[in-house]
Formats: structure tokens, C-alpha cells, sequence
């Protein structure tokens, strides 16, 4: 037996009134502005899906660039019942639960260790998770009298994380992405993830990546447990790594 | 300008204190040398290219003077040697060394390979003063934008694409380009060579991508009649090196801080000290303007708590920069915008600070950074933090003025980014133009007390670390709560102490005559020495071209 399928749920953008589709789009086209340029970027706007596309505005911007700021309809929906998210499922808990959970189910400290890797120079999101200050009121995973944080800092190679987990003994080892340009964070992300598999560790860490353009979704691509995006907090890593830990001990 | 009521013996408690870290530091400094010193040194004197598998051959030539036990001497006085026993080029002695058919030894007369390593010094700092009165021509000719300059990034990792990209920025109203380095090459212990394509987050900094850059940027400086400054990175392992490449190069500005190695690349405290000297020794006699890199404080510790942390190191800063020979006006020292939008009278502190700072420092040529910290992906929201920094900026009347993005925190700007920043910040710069001379501060208002309250925990900073020590305070975490080490970190393995008898030709052609050794030293080098003077620009006419006008307290 199927299901029950959950009723349809089609949306589109909303302006002023409902379905109306309206959107803004602005972009460069690399060519002098003139009045062939502004066409095609109304048809360009058309081929994105935008019906009646009006070009709001558009300037030379010098060295043959131009740039338009366009309104449209957009023809298409989605529905919503159509399709599943993948996110990581666990119940997020307050500093003081986790640190319960964890000296109730595993009866030790639980051992964190986190880099920004290979040529990442970024910490500000590691910095943000695992420093005892944390973030935007958030206390890091130092404040955490139940984790040993061990924050190695950035442009740490794969090997020297590696080897830095093995030595303490790492329950969860946390990476941070932050450049993306030309996808060099996928590289250095498989890298590790290739790493661990040949020291055999991959199953015995948790392995958790987090970044502005990380998705929950990417990361389990990429062979790691969880990911976490923009807005993700030290007590949304810390709920799901000791819940991952302890399904694993159940499994 | 309307001023807050500061305590200017409380400044100068402060500065004196600063003073003396500085000075601590360098003295203890002074009896080392470090590889990447030794290198830039030979690049000075003419060395450049890469052996067959790409390694620079100054790292070559270095790398042999260590194997023979030979480099607390110098490299200089070691290649002027070879030179004229052989009657080779200070390139064709590299290119001997790199192909095995050379070891170079001690002279056999020291006091005349000291004098060819002298007059080939010489020469090469004629070429760098040559570039630096070609560019006050330039200014002088040209003309240059009205402070706050527009202060714009370009970071493809293709020098090609940011060539156009910076162009299109220039002509647009940029009047500096900094082409950001390729993350992780603060991190080489070389420098890339030759035109770079490939690059992450960033384009190699290579003497070819500056060669290349700064012809483009002289071409558009020609068509919209101001001249462009280009900006590169003079940190990480190789600090000295980039500051020669540069100097040769004609750049006008260089990132160059004292400690940003140390605190955020892990690069180690010695190895820094003596790094930072020498290039910005070089960058001094070449007039370039260096940044200083406090605003980075602020992205790991708190803007608000932490204000008194960047006013203290940019007084550390400029000590050091002083006893390098840099004039104020070369001080580009840095200060950011990052307080939290939400925090309620955010926009008064940071008023509060950048007048402070544009107090403690009224001859520098100020660096201020937009919002990085606390933008998020709301581009709409971001434009309007830009905007308000870009209110503090014209108000206090800073004078390197970094372009924030609306798209910071997603990904390396766009095209349109940089259009739509340059028209944010020129719309603030002109429909307010003349506020900062009509309004003033209210006595004994919030934001005066603010700005004394920031002073008096600079003062009590700088004294308690000048009790403890720089070093000490850093390992105490003193700044943007990181704790390095005296022995911690990268590139200490580069750092050798001289010999009783090491000699560089460069500090005494290169720094002002109040900071040069004593004479009974310099006496008993050469007696060709007068001509010192001689090949220097005449430093304060030079800059009062250059940037004079962009300090306007």
C-alpha cells in the first residue's frame, strides 16, 4: 500500500497578489549598452522563464559591460508535496541537555576536533562553532564542559587533522569550507573523506562539514554525516553529533 | 574638522609605551637574518627566473648558502663575490648555482666583494627610485582621486580576467586596485613565478601578474585621467620578497602588518619581526603605502569589546613602521566597521572610533574596512550597512576606503557587486561632501565618551604589555583573543642569527639616515658610502605629492 499522499501544494512568487509570479532579476551582460543590448537582455529575461519581461533599469558600466535590473512573471510552479528535503534528523537541545545527553550516554567527554582545511584561510565559521565565545550569543563548543574542543585553526592540511584525531582519540571531527570559488572546497572535502577511508577511521568519527555554501544535502554526497549551513549553531552540531553517536551505538 | 575633547598626554603615554615595545622587539631582532631576507635580497641584486622544476632561483641559491653553512653571512656579499671572481651577472651566478656548476664560497676579499655588492645595490635601488619618481610624475600629471579613495578588490585567480575586471573598476571610479592573493599563499615559503591563471579565492602574487597589472592600470589611469594605485599582499612566509617584487614593480601599496602573520596565519613571531622590518624598509624607500590589518581583530573577537585591541596595535604598528622608515603618510594603519546591527547605538560607536583613531593618528593615511563579519546572505540589508559605513567614512574622513559588497559572505564580487558599491559610496561621498565640517560633536556626549573610555583601555593595554612583552602578550591572546608562541609556528626553521661579520647592502642605502647603524660601523665597510644620500628621493617633497592630499585632518 502506497501512503497517503500528502494534498498538493503548488506555490509560485508572490508580489502583490497571489500567483502573480512577479520577480526581479539583475545581472551583467558583457557588452556596451545600447538599444540591441537592452533587447536581449529582455529576451534573455523571456528564456528564464519571465513572462512579460521589463527591463527597470540598465547603465553602461564602461570596458563593454552593462547592467539591467529586469521584473517579470514567472511562468513556473512547484509543488511542494512533490518531493523530500534531506536534513539531518535529530532533536536540537540547549547547551545543558547536550551535556546531560552526554554524560548520561557515553559517560566521558566527548572529543571534538575541528580544522579549516587544506588552503582555507577563512576560520570565521570554526571560529563561530567551536571558539567559547561562539556566535551571535550562541556559546562555541569550548563552553561545552562536556566536549574537549580542539580547534586546530586554518590551512591545516587533511594528513595533520587526520593524524591530530587519530592522537585525541576524535569522537567527531568538524572541517569548515568557506572559499568555494572554482569548487576547491568539493576537493579538499574529498580529500579528508578519501583519507579516513584508507586510515579505516571513517566509520569510527563523525564527520561533519559546515560552511556558507554547505548543504546538508552536499555533505552526504560527499560521504560525510551531516552538514551545516548559514545559521547553524555549536548546539545544532553538538544535538546531532551526540544523537548520531549514540543511533551508531544502537545500530 | 570638529574634534572630540581627548587627553592628548593620555595619547602620548600611549604612543611612548608603544614606542617602546616596538623597540624591544626590534633590538632583539636585530642580530637575526631569515631566509625569505636573503632572497629578497638577491632579488634585489638582480636575481630572478626558476630552475627546471619551478623553483625560484633565489630559493635555489639560498637553499645552497645554507647547505655550505654559509648564510648567517649574507647572500649579498656571497653572489658579489662570485661575480667578479667568475665576471658573471648577479643571474648568471643564480643560474650556476642552480645548475651545479657553481659553489659559492667566502671571498677572498671581503672588503672588496662588500664594495661590488654595495655599487650593485646601488644601481638596483636607482631603479626603484626611478619608479618612484615615475609615479609622483605620474600623480603630478595625471592627478588622483579625492580622498576616501575607492578601494576595490579584483580576485579571479586569472591575472588576465582581473586585468579586465579592474578596468572596468578603474573606469567605473576605483582609484585602487588590490588583486587579493590565491588563499594559502601566505603559506609559501617561494614565490610563483611568471603570468598565473589558476588561482583560488585569489591570483597568485607573481612579478609578471604585477608587471602585467600595473601596465593595465597605467593604460586606463591615461583614459580617465587619474592615477590608479595598485595594491598587493606583502605578508606571509615571503613578506620581504613580495615587498622587492613590488618596489621594482611600482605598486603603491602593500598589506604589510606586523603581526597578521603571527595571529592568523600561525607564521612564527621571530620570523615575522624580521621579516616585517625589512620589507618595509623596502616598501619605505619605494613609497609605497602599506595597510595594516587590525580590522582583522575584529572578525574573531567583538567589535564593540574589543575596540581598544585595534587603536593599541595600530600604535605598535606604527612604531614599527617608524623604525623602518615610513613616513605617517605611508601609514595606511586599519580599523574596521563591524559592530553588531543590532546592537542599539551601534552607528554612534562606530563613529566614536574611526574619529578617534582619525585623532591619534591625524598625518596617517587611514585604512577603513566595510562590514564582512555580520553581513549575511540578505544582499538588500547588506547595501544598507555599506552605506552607513560608508557615512562613518566621509564623516571622520578616513582615506583608504575598502569597498563593501552586498554579496560579502556569498561569494568573490561580481562585475555589478563593484559597479553598485562604487555608486553607493559616491552618492554618500557627495550628497555629504562638507557634513563633516558642519556638524559637531556634543561635549560630553556619548560618543566623546565612548572614544575616551576606548583611549583610556588602549593606554592600560600598552602599558600592561609592555610590563609582560609583545611576544608575551600575544601568547596571552591579547589580540583578537589568538595565542601564538615565541617558538610556535610556521617558518622559524628560516630564521638565522648572523654572523659578527654579516653584511646587506640594503638598509643603508634604503633607510633615513636617523635610522642607519652607527658610522664606526658603515665606515669600516666602504668609504664609497657618501653617494647614500645621492640615489634617494627627496622623501617628504616625494610624498607631499603623492599623499599629502589624501590626508586631510
Amino acid at each position: 500500500m502506497l501512503e497517503t499522499q500528502s494534498p498538493e501544494q503548488w506555490v509560485k512568487p508572490y508580489g502583490d497578489t497571489l500567483n502573480d509570479g512577479r520577480v526581479q532579476v539583475s545581472f551583467t551582460l558583457p557588452v556596451a549598452l545600447n538599444e540591441t543590448s537592452k533587447e536581449g537582455a529582455k529576451r534573455l529575461a523571456a528564456l528564464m522563464g519571465l513572462d512579460e519581461p521589463a527591463v527597470v533599469h540598465c547603465e553602461d558600466m564602461g570596458q563593454g559591460f552593462s547592467f539591467y535590473v529586469v521584473y517579470g512573471q514567472c511562468k513556473h510552479q512547484v509543488d511542494l508535496s512533490s518531493f523530500q528535503v534531506v536534513k539531518p534528523e535529530y532533536e536540537v537541545m540547549d547547551k545543558d541537555a547536550i551535556n546531560a545527553r552526554i554524560a548520561e550516554t557515553m559517560g566521558r567527554r566527548m572529543v571534538v576536533v575541528g580544522a579549516c582545511i587544506e588552503t582555507d584561510a577563512h576560520t570565521v565559521g570554526i571560529d563561530a562553532i567551536m571558539n567559547m565565545k561562539g556566535y551571535n550569543g550562541h556559546k562555541g563548543l569550548e563552553s561545552y564542559h562536556e566536549i574537549r574542543a580542539i580547534n586546530m585553526g586554518a590551512q591545516v592540511d587533511s594528513e595533520e587533522l587526520v593524524a591530530k584525531a587519530i592522537e585525541e582519540k576524535a569522537d567527531v571531527i568538524l572541517v569548515s569550507q568557506v572559499v568555494t570559488q572554482k569548487n576547491i572546497h568539493l576537493d579538499n572535502l574529498t580529500k579528508l573523506s578519501d583519507l579516513l577511508e584508507a586510515e579505516g577511521l571513517r566509520d569510527k568519527v563523525i564527520l561533519v562539514v559546515g560552511g556558507p555554501r554547505i548543504s546538508h544535502e552536499l555533505a552526504k554526497e560527499l560521504g560525510y554525516d551531516a552538514g551545516f549551513g548559514v545559521k547553524s549553531y555549536a548546539e545544532d552540531v553538538a544535538s546531532f553529533a551526540i544523537n548520531e553517536w549514540n543511533n551508531r551505538k544502537a545500530a | 574638522m570638529t574634534q572630540l575633547h581627548l587627553d592628548q598626554a593620555q595619547i602620548d603615554r600611549a604612543r611612548d609605551s608603544a614606542r617602546r615595545i616596538a623597540r624591544q622587539v626590534f633590538d632583539e631582532m636585530a642580530q637575526f637574518t631569515t631566509t625569505t631576507v636573503e632572497r629578497a635580497t638577491l632579488r634585489l641584486l638582480g636575481v630572478d627566473g626558476v630552475d627546471e622544476n619551478f623553483v625560484p632561483l633565489p630559493n635555489r641559491v639560498v637553499e645552497h648558502l645554507q647547505a655550505q653553512g654559509l648564510l648567517q653571512y649574507g647572500a649579498a656579499t656571497l653572489l658579489a663575490g662570485a661575480m667578479q671572481e667568475h665576471g658573471y651577472t648577479a643571474q648568471q651566478v643564480a643560474e650556476a648555482v642552480a645548475q651545479g656548476t657553481l659553489t659559492l664560497t667566502r671571498p677572498k676579499d671581503e672588503a672588496a666583494a662588500r664594495q661590488a655588492a654595495e655599487a650593485q645595490a646601488r644601481d638596483r635601488c636607482a631603479h626603484i627610485a626611478g619608479q618612484r619618481a615615475h609615479r609622483d610624475e605620474k600623480i603630478k600629471t595625471l592627478g588622483e582621486g579625492q580622498a576616501p579613495w575607492l578601494y576595490l578588490i579584483v580576485a579571479t585567480g586569472n591575472i588576465y580576467e582581473d586585468v579586465a575586471q579592474a578596468r572596468a573598476a578603474a573606469e567605473q571610479g576605483a582609484d585602487i586596485i588590490a588583486v587579493i592573493r590565491s588563499t594559502g599563499q601566505s603559506l609559501l615559503d617561494y614565490v610563483p613565478y611568471g603570468a598565473t591563471t589558476e588561482g583560488f579565492g585569489g591570483t597568485y602574487a607573481t612579478q609578471e601578474n604585477f608587471r602585467l597589472m600595473r601596465a593595465a592600470l597605467d593604460e586606463v589611469g591615461a583614459k580617465v585621467g587619474r592615477y590608479i594605485r595598485l595594491t598587493n599582499y606583502c605578508s606571509g612566509l615571503c613578506m620581504p620578497e613580495i615587498a622587492a617584487m613590488g618596489a621594482m614593480e611600482r605598486l603603491d601599496m602593500m598589506l604589510n602588518d606586523s603581526m597578521y602573520g603571527i595571529i592568523f596565519r600561525d607564521i612564527n613571531m621571530k620570523r615575522t619581526f624580521i621579516d616585517q622590518f625589512f620589507s618595509r624598509m623596502v616598501n619605505a624607500y619605494a613609497g609605497i603605502i602599506i595597510n595594516t590589518g587590525e580590522d582583522n581583530y575584529l572578525t574573531t573577537a567583538d567589535a564593540y569589546e574589543a575596540a581598544h585591541t585595534v587603536l593599541a596595535s595600530q600604535l605598535i604598528n606604527e612604531q614599527f613602521a617608524e623604525l623602518s622608515g615610513l613616513t605617517p603618510q605611508q601609514m595606511g594603519l586599519g580599523h574596521a566597521f563591524e559592530i553588531h546591527p543590532e546592537l542599539e547605538n551601534g552607528f554612534l560607536w562606530e563613529l566614536a572610533h574611526a574619529q578617534l583613531v582619525r585623532q591619534v593618528f591625524p598625518d596617517a593615511s587611514l585604512k577603513y574596512m566595510p562590514p564582512t563579519k555580520h553581513m549575511t546572505g540578505n544582499i538588500f540589508k547588506g547595501h544598507v550597512q555599506d552605506t552607513l559605513f560608508n557615512i562613518v567614512s566621509t564623516v571622520t574622513q578616513q582615506n583608504i576606503h575598502l569597498l563593501g559588497m552586498m554579496t560579502e559572505a556569498i561569494h568573490t564580487p561580481f562585475i555589478q557587486d563593484r559597479f553598485l558599491a562604487i555608486q553607493n559610496a559616491k552618492y554618500v561621498f557627495g550628497t555629504m561632501k562638507d557634513l563633516h565640517s558642519e556638524i559637531e560633536f556634543k561635549r560630553g556626549g556619548l560618543i566623546e565618551q565612548r572614544a575616551q573610555a576606548v583611549l583610556a583601555e588602549t593606554e592600560a593595554m600598552l602599558a600592561e604589555i609592555e610590563t609582560i612583552s609583545l611576544p608575551t602578550a600575544i601568547g596571552k591572546g591579547m589580540f583578537a583573543e589568538i595565542s601564538r608562541t615565541p617558538t610556535g609556528g610556521k617558518g622559524l626553521d628560516g630564521v638565522v642569527a648572523k654572523a659578527d661579520n654579516y653584511y646587506n647592502p640594503f638598509p643603508q642605502l634604503m633607510l633615513p639616515e636617523t635610522l642607519r647603524d652607527r658610522p664606526e660601523r658603515s665606515d669600516a665597510l666602504s668609504s664609497t658610502d657618501q653617494g647614500g644620500l645621492r640615489d634617494r628621493p627627496q622623501r617628504s617633497e616625494a610624498l607631499s605629492s603623492t599623499v599629502l592630499e589624501a590626508s586631510h585632518a
